[in-house]
């Protein structure tokens, strides 16, 4: 459910949370990408960083340039016409996955979990189209939605300390691509050959926040041998 | 650079902008000893500088320079004699700077006047050590390194400079921070926020630059609260609770979260976080957004205190070399 208003919350005297809505759910999404990208538009230099998160808009600003209450009357003023901010055309990725074994060390389990098979759930894992929430965690990192219900999988219980690059998992209905190694304690499905992030690349993260993801199974053998196609993106 | 000590990183003021790429912050912990550091070799204040932590850094001379070491007080010696930190001194080649025992606080600025080279990597030279891309390489110093500075030669002059130690924050082992409450304080229970206001915590071991970790009483989310919140942005200061109710303050690595933030440090007390050693005591003190800005302007001006005191003769930023 989106709000008629901003509903604002107060991180420490720097930071503003903007809530458009409550829960998950691309309508709310979308409101919040337009915010991001109409205040972004604003380019001063008194908002010193911009987050877009599912619900939310994260505003840090520096408390010395503008006042909270002069910082409302920007967003007020971008939220009011929100629909002249159409961020561009969003891209659509085709993630090649090489699923299970030790690519995919949680697929035997989660096939287990709901009583199918690994290739059925490779099925229901590519299959859906998916939306970029958000990128947050580590550097790249796309929060996925929805996965299909038939896999939604809790997390593990026990976090790994490492999950490699390129590793993808699930975590009830989110899926989600690690583009750096790092902890993670989702459900790791399979991996992609794909670099997700590149600090020399701008932008540096392949994903934006609104893009849309496919899964592509691909065989183990052709991981490796796995080149990026240079007209796709 | 002879031993890195337990952690010695190339650090700016932060990477900003690169938030909606999952890019954290990073820079400096304590940004007033790393600004105020930066003066006292002449250099911009948001030049980079190593932050060292806690002791055992030694490291060698290659060329004549002005430093600057700021922030705590991890027993600066040069060439074996013990020497003054927040004040800036000129080195020759065959010089000897030694960290030797923590006195007070976890962390110092070693600033170089000219700054750092190492290339800028999306707007900052800071290093982002959880992910190993920026300042030195993408990683903490080691030993056999050679760290290059930024035309130091055209600082010499800086040397002598020092910082008015009464405006020196107090680095303890029990420590105030002012707070606002929230971002998500209604949905901890009364006693929860009680808690927070009255009890005493300590620093857990497992901190490090990702969050302070604190031990003490626990604090509970209200009973009709699902155990986590759907994911959104975090700044560094901002105090979350996991399910098992022990405060974690987050720091410059950490870009979102799905834990509830009950509250948040004032910018002015920011700095203080990078000073805290583990067992060190801990109690917060709820402010309002005018007491947090009343605070955030006294540490603007006691920086401005000492920039007006160097003078417009001599603060001219990062020079350049003249044209030829």
């Amino acid at each position: 459910m989106c709000y008629s208003e901003p509903r604002y919350r107060l991180m420490g005297d720097r930071a503003l949370l903007v809530e458009l809505g409550e829960g998950i759910g691309r309508d709310i999404n979308r409101q919040v990408q337009k915010l991001f990208f109409g205040l972004d538009q604003l380019q001063t230099g008194a908002i010193r960083e911009l987050q877009p998160g599912y619900r939310s808009l994260m505003v840090v600003y520096d408390p010395l340039q503008i006042s909270l209450p002069a910082l409302k009357t920007r967003i007020e003023g971008v939220f009011r016409s929100l629909d002249r901010f159409q961020p561009p055309e969003p891209a659509h990725l085709q993630v090649p996955v090489a699923y299970g074994a030790e690519f995919g060390p949680d697929l035997q389990w989660v096939a287990e979990h709901h009583h199918l098979s690994t290739a059925e759930v490779i099925r229901y894992h590519s299959s859906a189209t998916y939306r970029v929430y958000m990128i947050g965690f580590t550097p790249g990192y796309p929060y996925l939605g929805e996965v299909p219900e038939e896999i939604a999988t809790p997390r593990r219980e026990t976090p790994r300390v490492r999950v490699p690059k390129g590793s993808v998992g699930i975590a009830q209905l989110q899926t989600g691509i690690y583009p750096v190694e790092s902890p993670g304690g989702w459900q790791i499905l399979g991996r992609t050959p794909m670099t997700l992030f590149d600090p020399q690349r701008r932008p540096p993260s392949l994903l934006q926040a609104g893009d849309r993801v496919t899964f592509i199974p691909i065989a183990h053998e052709e991981f490796d041998s796995w080149k990026p196609n240079p007209s796709s993106k | 650079m002879i031993s890195p000590g337990l952690l010695t990183a190339v650090q700016d003021l932060g990477r900003f902008g690169q938030a909606r790429y999952g890019v954290a912050p990073s820079g400096v912990l304590d940004a007033f000893a790393a600004r105020v550091g930066n003066l006292l070799v002449d250099n911009l204040e948001s030049e980079a500088c190593l932050e060292v932590t806690l002791s055992g850094l030694e490291l060698g001379v290659l060329a004549d320079l002005v430093i600057a070491v700021t922030g705590a007080d991890l027993g600066l010696h040069i060439n074996d004699r013990p020497a003054r930190i927040w004040r800036s001194v000129r080195l020759v080649p065959g010089d000897l700077i030694s960290f030797r025992a923590v006195e007070f606080g976890c962390r110092a600025y070693l600033t170089v006047g000219g700054g750092i080279e190492v290339p800028v990597v999306l707007n900052s030279r800071s290093t982002n050590l959880g992910s190993g891309f920026g300042g030195f390489t993408g990683r903490a110093l080691q030993a056999g390194d050679i760290v290059h500075g930024r035309d130091p030669e055209l600082h010499l002059a800086a040397a002598g400079r020092h910082f008015d130690l009464n405006a020196v924050p107090a680095y303890a082992n029990d420590w105030r921070l002012r707070v606002l409450l929230g971002p998500q304080e209604g949905q901890f229970r009364q006693t929860g926020l009680q808690t927070l206001q009255q009890a005493v915590y300590s620093v857990s071991p497992r901190s490090d630059r990702t969050g302070i970790r604190l031990e003490g009483p626990v604090i509970r989310t209200r009973a009709d609260q699902p155990e986590s919140i759907v994911s959104e942005g975090v700044v560094a200061g901002a105090i979350q609770v996991p399910g098992d109710g022990k405060p974690i303050i987050i720091l410059n690595e950490t870009v979102s979260g799905g834990y509830r933030k009950i509250a948040t440090v004032i910018t002015a007390d920011v700095p203080l976080l990078a000073q805290m050693v583990p067992g060190d005591r801990v109690v917060f003190q709820a402010v309002t957004l005018w007491e947090a800005r009343e605070a955030l302007w006294r540490v603007e001006e006691n920086i401005a205190r000492l920039r007006n005191r160097l003078g417009s003769d001599t603060c001219r930023g990062s020079r350049t070399k003249p044209v030829e």
